[in-house]
């Protein structure tokens, strides 16, 4: 890292997050102004845009290569009041609270107070869909068995494919106008809506042109009172790349990394869509501008290096929106989920893995930032030397890259009717979430707490936090013979919870086309020029819906445990395992030792255990999949919590497998926090039981301490762990070399950490299992291992 | 099958057990099955842990593993003993040939993949040789590449029954000193080295492994006689060195017994590497760790 980068770098991580008006007062000039009313929509939206880029003030900062910033500097951070809007209240908890604060300084809170609060209360989506959706729908949420993405925030899970490195803005307003000319007035009864769509992205795509103009302009004038003669010449170049993108097709390396920023701050300053959307395949878009450069003379292996990280530094610098209401105060984290893709396969199927793929890999290990994550897609046809230079970074220990399976992904697409070339140009994003990389509109709906509607079938359809029926009376489990009649109990109140999500969703989604569309996300988003149709509504060539499950480690648990003890053991009656957890076990210490240890468990490659998570994957599978939505496309389903799965936890009293009352619930397709105890092999052996290509995405962590990973068979042995999982059809997996101060904690709850394996000396073994004094030693090399 | 009765090889080896009804060509007495193993040999590995061993090594860091029988163990809160500590609260269990081969194959994939197989170590894996070679030949019917861990404390004819079936011996070589072998393992050391020496001669793949045991094993006159060893006596030249480790201290509170060496400092990576370049600068190639 240079003295620039590392300047940046540190200006990055020094900056704190604050909440900038600007793009609010914007917003909300524009509305006052009258001109929203004379146009349509989709028209109003792309103007709006434009607007905010004529408007907004410009930040170059010193030293500075890729330019642009969502706000009016590193860290600023814009608010969406026509989505939700922010209380006084919200700015208060967002500016005082302990971790992730935003700070709202006094003047902010004028604004919001005068002006924005008073316009927008009545006007923002949010409210309107909390009137729309019907009192099941909110019962449901308010008891937290499900989360909604879309109150808060756009739909906006996709991620930019190629065509914008081979199309600049004005080829794009071109496709519009073609498009246009090929309305049939006569014959199409929406072509009036399509014309109105196309208007909105020709003026989305003149905004992109603009910012990209003025930028040109700020930088020159910069040069023209610039001392420094390599900085004057700096700000030239940028003046010159922004001058040239993005309206016309980037030409070189450089041109093709400020093209994506300026999209990047298209899209997110359009909408508060997730982070999420990001360049996708960066080594596959990059390697032919760099191969170019290299060849003309005008490029180093230095250079690029140097653009990328500075490139890197620009996601660092975008904390994600935040949340209002309850969510501002649960939500704990800046990152935005926007995950660059490296290594697959091809067009044709054949390695993708290049030099880009390598020189990205070095930029992630050496830039060390939490933004933008990055992870790995494995193909078997990728050469293994790729996963072990990727393994040497996840030994680091700071949880990137993570790992994909490529093959998996592609299987995953084209059984939802992707066809096999854009599932080869796709990827995972986000989390874990398949998509076809600028094709597709991969929208995550919300979370879905299973556990949850485990417990309020225990209780007949109540839920025991408030003692209000919210679900079906499916008889008291105390009636229930067998194991089955519970099961389908079980099975009833699922299809009845999702039932009310769809039902939701489908309003949702209606809301967010008619209300709020997104033009410019549609330049960028085959086929919505085509069709002259909007993201929001359908216009992308795929339109999946995802609900996402959580907590099926704890669900199986639960399942295996009443199976065991209640129904084939009969040494815990029913009304005594309802009276434990009733009183969160307080009495029942042993019944509940039981449960948790003399219980087969997920996790283990025990079959008496995962063949309950194979049925429950049956019955959410087949409660969601293949739905219609509203956009011409499905619901599909995929097993991924991000940090959902504590706040599930919250609202859920004790469990039968033991867990007690409030505790998080297991995570992604991960164990039970410590019921696993037979290692790597077994958890990745029962993962495996999932049919992970029915999904769009499946989360694995695993637990290792750095000395796992010490030497060269270390790190060999984790790249065949990942091939063995991949050969599997196992979807992601991602390692969590733990660090020292999970090893105390792993020291004050034990059976939380039965499963962390640490390596002492040339053995290893369970951390739990050793003497206090040896796990001081391994904690004490475990931090040097750190620095 | 051609191996001497069990209740023979266990009248002649250790007369203190009377539990041979424990152990025959069809089950046997394991007290863990290790998965994910990374240091017994190539690749991935499972490793089975056989109970029950002739040795009473000072350094033994696996003393649930010196009785063949079963044997209660305190249960401490929510830290189920590492292995198998059944809800009957013992260590050990009594295990068929079918039901272990079924727990090693379900990591097949993770071999293949690999290049790793199973381990037999113990204990003393030899000290249940009908058990033991039903449980190689088993092994060998799913291809699996074996490797066997041994003090090699047992008769020769132990040893050529399982030759055939076993790719890599994983050999304990601690003292070469007969009175200092009794002392600090409790048996003579002829039949060890007879056993190695027979072993490099029948052109057996070995791994041979020192504990390092400072002040014990580690002594200029052991580790060169060792070596004068390996180079007179046999073709062996793959030597790794482990070092005394810590790991087993909680067993001993928990199986109530004597742990002679708790408090003994475990030697540095510096004085591994030293002792390592040793062994190098004699020709042999020496690796640190399993």
């Amino acid at each position: 890292m240079n003295k620039r980068i590392k300047k940046l770098r540190t200006e990055s991580l020094d900056a704190q997050p604050y909440l900038s008006a600007e793009r609010a007062v914007l917003l909300t000039e524009f509305y006052k102004s009258g001109e929203v009313e004379k146009e349509s929509v989709p028209v109003a939206r792309g103007a709006l845009l434009k607007y905010i880029f004529e408007n907004k003030i410009l930040y170059l900062g010193d030293a500075e290569l890729i330019v642009g910033e969502k706000g009016n500097a590193p860290k600023s951070t814009p608010t969406y009041p026509e989505i939700c809007i922010h209380s006084m209240q919200d700015l208060e908890i967002l500016d005082s609270r302990e971790k992730i604060p935003y700070k709202a300084a006094d003047h902010i809170r004028n604004i919001y107070e005068d002006d924005i609060i008073p316009f927008w209360t009545g006007r923002s989506l949010r409210e309107k869909l909390l009137t729309e959706v019907d009192a099941q729908w909110i019962d449901a949420y308010e008891a937290g068995v499900f989360t909604e993405f879309m109150e808060q925030r756009a739909p906006g899970h996709t991620v930019e494919g190629g065509k914008i490195y081979k199309k600049g803005m004005a080829d794009f307003i071109k496709d519009i106008d073609d498009a246009m000319d090929k309305l049939d007035f006569f014959n199409d009864n929406k072509a009036l809506d399509r014309r109105e769509q196309l208007r909105g992205m020709r003026h989305a795509a003149e905004a992109l042109i603009i910012l990209g103009k003025r930028y040109s302009i700020y930088a020159m004038e910069m040069a023209a009172t610039e001392k420094d003669v390599n900085r004057k010449k700096e700000l030239e170049t940028i003046a010159r790349v922004c001058d040239r993108v993005p309206e016309h097709a980037p030409e070189n390396f450089h041109e093709a990394l400020q093209y994506y920023w300026f999209v990047h701050l298209g899209v997110t300053t359009e909408l508060n869509t997730w982070d999420s959307f990001n360049p996708g395949r960066l080594d596959q878009h990059l390697m032919p501008f760099y191969k170019q450069g290299l060849d003309e003379g005008t490029l180093t292996k230095e250079s690029a290096t140097e653009l990328l990280q500075a490139f890197w530094i620009k996601f660092n610098n975008q904390p994600a929106p935040p949340k209002v209401g309850v969510t501002a105060q649960e939500s704990a984290t800046y990152t935005d989920f926007c995950l660059i893709n490296v290594g697959g396969v091809k067009d044709d199927g054949s390695d993708a893995v290049n030099e880009m793929t390598f020189i990205i890999l070095d930029v992630i290990e050496e830039m060390r930032l939490l933004q933008p994550s990055s992870m790995c897609q494995v193909s078997k046809k990728n050469p293994n030397r790729f996963v072990r230079r990727a393994a040497k970074i996840i030994k680091t220990g700071f949880g990137q890259p993570s790992i994909f399976n490529t093959d998996a992904i592609i299987q995953e697409m084209v059984r939802m009717g992707t066809d096999i070339v854009d599932a080869r140009r796709g990827g995972a994003s986000g989390c874990v979430e398949t998509g076809a990389f600028g094709t597709e509109s991969y929208v995550l709906t919300g979370y879905f707490n299973i556990p949850k509607v485990f417990e309020i079938m225990l209780n007949n359809g109540k839920d025991p936090r408030t003692g209000k029926c919210i679900g079906i009376e499916t008889g008291d489990p105390e009636s229930f013979k067998t194991y089955d009649e519970l099961y389908a109990a079980f099975e009833l109140q699922l299809n009845h919870f999702i039932d009310i999500k769809i039902k939701g969703n489908r309003i949702i989604e209606r809301l967010w086309a008619s209300m709020l569309p997104a033009p410019f996300m549609s330049l960028l988003i085959d086929d919505c020029i085509a069709t002259g149709t909007d993201y929001n509504a359908g216009g992308a060539r795929y339109n999946s819906s995802y609900i996402q499950g959580v907590g099926t480690g704890t669900i199986t648990d639960c399942l295996s445990a009443i199976n065991t003890h209640v129904f084939i053991d009969k040494s815990i009656s029913m009304s005594k395992l309802m009276a434990a957890l009733k009183n969160d076990f307080s009495g029942s210490e042993d019944l509940r030792n039981t449960l948790l240890f003399n219980t087969p468990r997920y996790g283990n490659d025990d079959d008496r255990a995962d063949d309950h998570l194979r049925r429950i994957f049956e019955s959410f599978f087949s409660a969601v999949d293949g739905r219609p939505n509203t956009k011409g496309g499905q619901y599909r389903i995929n097993l991924l919590p991000t940090t959902c799965h504590v706040y599930f936890g919250s609202v859920i009293g004790a469990l039968p497998d033991g867990r007690k009352a409030g505790v998080p619930l297991s995570e992604g397709i991960s164990p039970v926090q410590g019921a696993d105890i037979n290692g790597p092999t077994a958890v990745i052996k029962s993962a495996a039981k999932i049919d992970h290509l029915r999904t769009g995405g499946t989360l694995l962590n695993q637990k290792f301490t750095p000395q796992l990973l010490a030497d060269d068979a270390g790190l060999d042995k984790l790249v065949h762990l990942i091939r063995s999982y991949f050969k599997m059809d196992g979807h992601h997996i991602q390692f969590n070399v733990v660090d020292a101060a999970t090893l105390r904690k792993a020291q004050e709850v034990p059976e939380d950490y039965r499963d962390l394996i640490v390596r002492v000396a040339g053995y290893s073994d369970y951390f739990i299992d050793l003497s206090p004094a040896l796990q001081e030693e391994v904690i004490l090399r475990t931090e040097h291992a750190d620095l | 099958m051609l191996c001497l009765p069990a209740v023979y090889y266990l009248s002649t080896m250790t007369k203190s057990d009377s539990t041979s009804s424990l152990t025959d060509a069809g089950q046997g007495v394991i007290f863990s099955i290790k998965k994910y193993s990374m240091h017994d040999g190539p690749g991935i590995r499972t490793t089975v842990f056989l109970k029950g061993c002739p040795l009473n090594c000072w350094w033994c860091h696996n003393p649930e593993s010196k009785k063949l029988a079963p044997e209660p163990v305190k249960q401490g809160a929510n830290r189920p003993f590492s292995g198998f500590a059944g809800s009957d609260g013992k260590v050990g269990r009594i295990m068929t040939v079918d039901e272990v081969i079924a727990e090693v194959k379900k990591d097949e994939i993770f071999y293949d993949e690999s290049g790793g197989g199973v381990t037999f170590s113990g204990g003393e894996p030899l000290m249940q040789p009908d058990f033991l070679v039903a449980l190689l030949h088993a092994a060998k019917r799913y291809d699996f590449h074996t490797a066997v861990d041994t003090s090699g404390f047992a008769s020769a004819e132990v040893f050529e029954c399982i030759l055939p079936l076993t790719d890599l011996f994983l050999y304990d070589l601690k003292l070469m000193d007969d009175d200092a072998h009794r002392k600090y393992a409790g048996t003579p050391v002829a039949p060890v080295l007879d056993n190695l020496a027979w072993l490099a001669r029948s052109g057996a793949n070995v791994i041979v492994r020192i504990p390092i045991v400072p002040g014990i094993t580690d002594t200029p006159e052991n580790l060169d006689s060792i070596i004068r060893f390996l180079l007179e006596r046999s073709v062996l030249r793959n030597v790794s060195i482990l070092a005394l480790n810590h790991l087993g201290d909680q067993k001993y509170i928990r199986l109530g017994m004597e742990n002679k060496l708790g408090t003994l400092k475990v030697p540095s990576q510096e004085r591994m590497a030293e002792l390592q370049e040793r062994f190098i600068r004699k020709g042999l190639h020496c690796t640190i760790g399993g």
